[in-house]
């Protein structure tokens, strides 16, 4: 078996924050090899090591046999090296074909380019995976998998010998998903090598020939092909070095009238006629497929985008429809974005002072001037309230892990004591210790303060361990409510599959 | 933001940077032209040229925090003597002196700042409610604010304000011009303003990501209203400095300044992507643009060279923040390969 990339004794730091710590790597031709690790654990800096964006400090690379100092990206690329990063870079005015053909038509540097062979041999490569679609339409207007489609085949056309795939299933169904691996298994039986890196276990179970596992930037395990499967278990424990458990959250009614009733919500073209009710310490999940409705419903729940119809009741109360974010705010709702990079945190400022954002104005003064003293004694009352690794206050919020980020976006929200807390894809990109952590604030606030919360959640595993009841969205409107001990992790699985089915045959 | 309790300008790297470069140039100055330097009518004409400088600069700098450009500032600036100039001309005119000059004096004041704080206004409303670039909007409202003046003045110069006005304009207290100390007075605001109030916090939030202000229930629209009112009224105040200087108001005068602005501020450790600021700097900064163009006319190479040696100073000040970036990194690897030989 010819080997690829290996990589001995790793070394990288960027600004004193070290990011491989002694790294041990490598990968055979026509091997799918899956490399799963927590979040800042090293898994983007190995993945651009390879390809030539950043240098080692120390260690040694090795691509098809020949040792490098340090590689760039165009010896990177002609080593057949390609990286598919999550966002694709594709361009979005141009069409397929041209995507294709980028590299090839920018890198032979002819003055002219020759359209119709240019075509021709994006049709080829298209038809090599076994992907119909015209190659003239223009990239903006393709859906996310047939975009990654795309990009595989730009990343084919130049002779791939390792395909780098940064989480490639994230944005997919799981039709997209199987078909994904379709194109994979094709490509290992072209003898191209595949490494995939993803959070999914399940996935990473189904598709690999052999696992690397990182922890605190090195690898902790690693199988070889044939090598005995792990467990999904098994995995978790060398990702985080802890074992959980797995207890659904109990709720008991405190027989009160429900804190929010929300009758016949209905915006255009995202969700009709939403009806349901929160009590007081009950966690609810919203869950559909991507498309549902779900993100719109929860930014309407926080007057972020205004519903069309329908009314809201607080308390028992008539509130209406919100139309803006301070009409939530004065009902006492707190959101936690999808989104924490651009619509939670000031990554920039620092951490004390996100975490303070939000209740700011309780420290003004009557002459204006904020009360100094206070406000300190609230940061570090606020900050000691979770347990955040590693954490400077005066730190930027972005020198912290994705994990760590999401605690300061709650502990932001939770120093105004919030009657209903509204959660928004709560862990995406949250690795799973962290993920429990937060999993377990969320609870305790639940069931000690009686916290009303919503969580909406594309990913089943959080609803099961997280809520009492969840909702399934289905088209913009709710197509099934259940308590979470009448159903199973599979069967609610099964039944979204099955609405996939539905949803493809009409 | 570091914890309030525990900072010390000592402490902090881009203060101490600017210090560094501030005293530099100071010692540079002083030993190539002691006799000329280091007089006490060097310090006291320095004193008059900086405050022009140091209000648009802060005006500049609030904006920056937001995210924005502010180029009307000088237009402003313009509009709000112009108005100031003809209300206090009106005193000449009649032949009014004494108590009854004051009546026109602070009429013209107030007048001033009005105009200065409807100008912001409208700078800040136009940028909070359209989508537009900022730079954009005050490209236009700047053209705009001018072209008042223009036909104001139909293109001359204004002068002739009552001699109790312009007295502070060149005239010292203490030793330093009373302008000076306007202006000292305005940094001391600003700074409580940006370290001390709901608003100065507000706007570092908004100035780094309004998307998530937005989304924390902070109003962001009064924000940046706010922080483009702050700029207007400060450019009245530069106004009215002016006027009480030369005694002239012009439609066109110092255009130049709005670029300078910009200059003082990011030297001054303004980040120009908003988040972030430091009067403490600026005013450092203010202080070593000031003796670099005083050195460089003692130098006999005449008032050309500022333009130049300004920009030299900012990429100088630039390289330096990155160099020493680079030395912590060089620290970080030495750290880490320590570690890694400790292990066995």
């Amino acid at each position: 078996m010819k080997n690829i990339v290996t990589i001995q004794d790793m070394y990288k730091s960027f600004f004193g924050v070290v990011a491989m710590d002694g790294m041990n790597f490598s990968i055979n031709e026509g091997e799918i090899r899956c490399l799963v690790g927590e979040n800042g654990c090293g898994k983007s800096t190995l993945i651009k090591m390879i390809s030539g964006f950043y240098a080692p400090d120390e260690g040694s690379l090795t691509i098809n046999g020949t040792p490098y100092k340090r590689i760039t990206p165009a010896e990177s690329i002609a080593n057949g090296i390609q990286v598919i990063y999550q966002d694709f870079s594709l361009f979005p005015n141009m069409t397929i074909a041209e995507n294709i053909m980028m590299y090839d038509t920018v890198a032979k540097k002819r003055p002219f380019i020759h359209w119709k062979a240019m075509r021709k041999r994006a049709v080829e490569t298209l038809e090599r995976i076994h992907f119909q679609i015209d190659p003239d339409l223009y990239v903006s207007e393709l859906n996310v998998a047939q975009k990654q489609m795309v990009a595989i085949c730009r990343a084919i056309v130049q002779e791939a010998r390792l395909l780098i795939m940064d989480e490639p299933t994230t944005a997919l169904t799981t039709k997209e998903v199987s078909k994904l691996f379709d194109v994979v298994a094709a490509l290992k039986a072209h003898g191209v090598s595949v490494l995939f890196v993803s959070h999914k276990l399940d996935e990473v179970l189904e598709i690999c020939d052999s696992i690397t596992i990182m922890r605190n930037g090195k690898n902790v395990y690693d199988s070889q092909k044939g090598d005995k499967v792990l467990s999904k278990e098994e995995i978790i424990f060398y990702m985080t070095g802890k074992r959980f458990s797995n207890a659904t959250y109990d709720f008991r009614d405190p027989g009160e009238a429900p804190l929010m009733e929300v009758e016949h919500y209905t915006m255009r073209g995202a969700f009709q006629d939403v009806s349901f009710s929160l009590r007081k310490g009950e966690i609810l999940g919203i869950t559909g497929l991507l498309g549902c409705g779900r993100g719109e419903l929860a930014e309407s729940l926080f007057g972020l985008i205004p519903a069309d119809s329908g009314s809201i009741r607080i308390n028992g109360r008539e509130a209406g429809i919100f139309r803006k974010v301070d009409d939530a705010l004065a009902h006492n709702i707190a959101y936690v974005p999808e989104d924490r990079l651009t619509e939670g945190l000031h990554l920039d400022q620092s951490i004390a002072d996100n975490a303070v954002s939000r209740i700011i104005g309780r420290f003004a003064g009557r002459t204006g001037l904020l009360d100094i003293k206070g406000l300190s004694r609230q940061k570090e009352e606020s900050l000691s309230s979770m347990s955040v690794a590693g954490m400077k206050p005066q730190n930027p919020a972005k020198s912290l892990s994705g994990g760590n980020q999401q605690k300061i976006v709650l502990i932001k929200w939770l120093a105004s004591n919030p009657d209903i807390l509204i959660l928004n894809c709560p862990t995406v990109g949250v690795d799973i210790g962290a993920k429990n952590d937060i999993h377990g604030i969320v609870r305790s606030l639940a069931s000690e303060k009686g916290v009303g919360v919503i969580v909406i959640s594309d990913d089943i595993y959080e609803i099961m361990q997280l809520c009492n009841r969840v909702l399934v969205m289905k088209d913009g409107k709710i197509s099934m409510e259940t308590d979470v001990r009448n159903t199973t992790m599979e069967q609610l699985e099964t039944y979204l599959a099955s609405e996939e089915e539905g949803g493809a045959a009409s | 933001m570091r914890e309030r309790k525990r900072f010390s300008p000592w402490k902090d790297k881009d203060f101490m940077r600017m210090l560094a470069v501030t005293a530099f140039i100071f010692a540079a100055m002083s030993i190539l032209r002691p006799q000329l330097f280091l007089r006490e009518t060097n310090f006291t004409s320095m004193g008059y040229q900086i405050p022009e400088l140091g209000f648009y600069s802060l005006a500049m700098m609030m904006v920056m925090i937001t995210g924005g450009r502010d180029l009307s500032i000088v237009s402003i600036g313009n509009l709000c003597c112009i108005v100031a100039a003809y209300i206090m001309h009106g005193a000449v005119e009649q032949g009014i002196s004494g108590p009854g000059a004051w009546v026109y004096i602070l009429g013209g004041i107030a007048a001033a700042l009005a105009v200065g704080a409807a100008c912001g206004l409208i700078n800040g409303l136009v940028v909070a409610n359209f989508s537009v670039p900022p730079m954009l909007v005050t490209m236009a409202t700047s053209s705009i604010f001018m072209g008042i003046g223009i036909i104001l003045t139909e293109g001359k110069t204004v002068s002739k304000t009552p001699a109790e006005f312009t007295y502070f304009g060149n005239h010292t207290l203490l030793g330093l011009p009373y302008m000076l100390w306007l202006l000292i007075l305005t940094i001391l605001a600003t700074a409580l303003i940006l370290n001390r109030t709901q608003f100065g916090f507000d706007v570092r939030m908004v100035g780094s990501n309004a998307k998530a202000s937005h989304y924390t229930g902070i109003n962001v629209n009064r924000v940046l209203v706010k922080a483009y009112l702050y700029s207007g009224v400060v450019c009245a105040l530069c106004g009215l400095e002016i006027l009480a200087r030369t005694d002239t108001a012009k439609s066109d005068y110092a255009l130049t300044y709005t670029f300078q602005a910009i200059l003082c501020a990011v030297l001054g450790a303004t980040n120009p992507n908003g988040g972030f600021a430091k009067v403490s700097c600026m005013v450092l900064s203010l202080a070593a643009l000031q003796f670099l163009s005083s050195g460089f006319n003692m130098l006999r190479l005449g008032g050309y060279f500022k333009e130049f040696t300004w920009g030299l100073l900012l990429i100088v000040v630039l390289s330096l923040e990155y160099l020493s970036q680079e030395l912590k990194r060089k620290q970080s690897l030495r750290e880490l390969a320590r570690r890694h030989q400790k292990k066995p």
